[in-house]
């Protein structure tokens, strides 16, 4: 009976959380794309779909603001004809689309999406798999979905999904390592690998970007405010790795309309096409979840709220603070989403070299030199001032170095004269 | 010729950074954003926008009174002041027309009718509107100016046939077109 309870608690955290919060939330986010780049660009957007009431007699229909278009998006790509080309690798061809949502959807698992709900007395963590390598298995895990897009682009047989496809594993080859080690001065910080601790922390010490509350003497103001600095420089590399690593718009590559037609996906057609879209905006979702909860505090609403409103005199939470927390949860998520979204139609995309000269030049030498700066930072107390000005003295000097060699190493390509050139 | 050397513009080191600029250019989107939400968009009054963004609705709102006096929509025909029907069915515009969108059955005037003296008026007179392609070459061709493009531009039917307009259609699109040709008749 034990299990079988344990088993019901399982299935309903994975069927509620994966499949009634993640996956709904890939539709709002297309709503949301096309509205907000609509209003960016002085346009309406997909303002009509709502309830056909007047198809049941009713005077008026009821157009929620569009908010059912993704629904028919969605339907039409269902009706669609499912084409396969003649010339593609069939099972290689009909694995892919699987390939790129099912990682996307994993990696659910160990987002912490609230504080525990107490259900009957006993407390339940709204995560799926309170795993202790958190961050870990999520890129483990979605760097698999490069397969499902490389394997798109070979097993298509044709020219531009096989680009797509390759310089999508170059691409997400190349930003995981400077992802991987933007995140070490994070778990140097929080020394912990537990995300449903790291927000636990930062709900009660303020969130790492903004650590305005919550100081005891073991986290004083000043310390944090310190810890800012490679902070904000994690975040900013962090967030333009994940920019990357789902292919979103500055560094859209793999499908960039001008030079590759669709990308990865051109030969693909009805749900096998949208099982590709629902993973990238999945991975969108994930991607901005990871940020929230590692950087902006993930479920806490912090300035202190939590331990005013939602906590009972012996300090534990309150029995509807996990719902409370999802909210402010969704809210964070959607948040950031819009900012992917206002990322997408403000900053142009980039030609490829200079994708991965950011990759490995610029983001790849910054992470590591933040995590050694991220480290003195932590063990400035106990070193003492002279050993920490040395330290930083020497950070100092072989970061101006590393930029120089940088520098003088790379290749002075001549001055683009034109046609003036050749005379 | 003289030839003068565009020199890239030098750089600065906030420049370089990259990140500024980003952070110009979130500004300058969330304007545009904010301006459309407001209705304030540049231009939005001058396009009788919606209130959101520079674009006007489509059903609630008809660009009908700002369309120009050249454009082009459905072809009709139109009789002349004496309620004659203009066209003496001379196939010329059913010749012309490119997609061969009109077919017209030619047919005589009998010689009780008053304006026996034209001979011959179209029996039918069919316009395939799926074929049309609004050119006005139809109205270019004409002799007696029967035909003409008038502004209807929502032609729409729940199938193949309702798209055909046939003579009595097209005379209801056309209406009542004076002065012009008068040979036929007292008013020269």
């Amino acid at each position: 009976m034990d299990l079988l309870t344990d088993l019901a608690i399982i299935l309903a955290k994975v069927i509620g959380l994966t499949f009634m919060v993640v996956l709904p939330l890939v539709p709002i986010c297309v709503y949301f794309e096309r509205r907000f780049s609509a209003i960016i660009q002085d346009r309406v957007g997909p303002n009509r779909v709502g309830i056909p009431l007047t198809l049941f007699g009713a005077k008026k229909d009821f157009h929620l603001f569009g908010l059912v278009q993704p629904m028919a998006d969605g339907l039409k790509l269902f009706l669609k004809e499912d084409f396969t080309p003649s010339y593609v690798r069939k099972s290689f061809y009909w694995l892919a689309p699987a390939l790129t949502v099912i990682p996307s959807l994993v990696t659910v698992c160990v987002v912490p999406f609230g504080s525990p709900i107490t259900i009957g007395g006993e407390a339940h963590k709204l995560v799926i798999a309170d795993l202790d390598v958190g961050p870990l298995f999520v890129f483990a895990v979605s760097s698999l979905t490069v397969y499902g897009i490389t394997l798109a682009g070979w097993s298509s047989n044709s020219k531009y999904p096989f680009v797509g496809g390759v310089r999508s594993t170059a691409q997400m080859i190349s930003y995981e390592i400077a992802l991987g080690l933007s995140i070490i001065p994070l778990l140097l910080y929080y020394g912990d690998l537990n995300l449903s601790s790291i927000v636990e922390h930062q709900a009660a010490h303020g969130w790492l970007l903004l650590p305005f509350w919550g100081h005891t003497a073991d986290y004083p103001l000043a310390e944090k405010l310190i810890f800012l600095v490679p902070a904000v420089i994690a975040f900013i590399i962090f967030t333009t790795s994940i920019f990357a690593e789902t292919n979103r718009m500055p560094f859209d590559l793999p499908e960039c309309e001008t030079e590759l037609v669709g990308g990865y996906h051109t030969e693909y057609s009805s749900m096998k096409f949208a099982m590709f879209f629902m993973g990238e905006y999945a991975a969108m979702v994930i991607g901005s979840a990871l940020i929230v909860t590692l950087f902006l505090g993930g479920w806490s609403m912090g300035f202190g709220l939590d331990q005013a409103l939602l906590k009972d005199d012996a300090g534990n939470w309150v029995w509807f603070s996990g719902l409370v927390h999802m909210g402010v949860f969704m809210t964070k998520l959607v948040a950031f989403i819009l900012f992917f979204i206002l990322v997408r139609w403000t900053v142009p995309r980039f030609r490829y070299d200079q994708l991965m000269r950011l990759g490995w030049v610029v983001f790849f030498e910054a992470a590591l030199i933040n995590v050694f700066l991220a480290a003195f930072v932590i063990a400035a107390p106990q070193l003492g001032w002279l050993s920490t000005i040395a330290g930083l003295v020497l950070l100092a000097v072989v970061t101006g170095a590393l930029v120089w060699v940088l520098k003088t190493s790379d290749p002075k390509s001549p001055p683009n004269r034109g046609l003036l050139g050749q005379n | 010729m003289a030839v003068i050397k565009v020199k890239r513009p030098e750089l600065g080191a906030g420049e370089k950074f990259y990140l500024g600029a980003i952070f110009k250019g979130f500004l300058v989107t969330m304007k545009h954003a904010i301006d459309s939400l407001r209705g304030k968009t540049r231009g939005a009054k001058d396009l009788a926008s919606s209130g959101l963004g520079a674009t006007m609705q489509y059903p609630e709102q008809k660009w009908d009174e700002s369309m120009p006096e050249y454009y082009r929509g459905a072809p009709a025909l139109v009789t002349d002041e004496q309620d004659r029907e203009r066209c003496v069915s001379c196939q010329l515009c059913e010749f012309i027309c490119p997609p061969k969108a009109i077919k017209i059955t030619p047919g005589e005037i009998p010689s009780d009718d008053p304006w026996a003296k034209v001979e011959k008026r179209p029996k039918e007179f069919e316009i395939d509107m799926i074929r049309c392609i609004y050119c006005g070459m139809c109205e270019e061709v004409c002799p007696e100016q029967a035909i003409y493009l008038r502004k209807d531009y929502a032609i729409t039917g729940l199938d193949r046939e309702q798209m055909v307009h046939d003579k009595k259609r097209l005379y209801e699109i056309g209406g009542k077109r004076v002065g012009l040709v008068n040979k036929w008749n007292e008013l020269k």
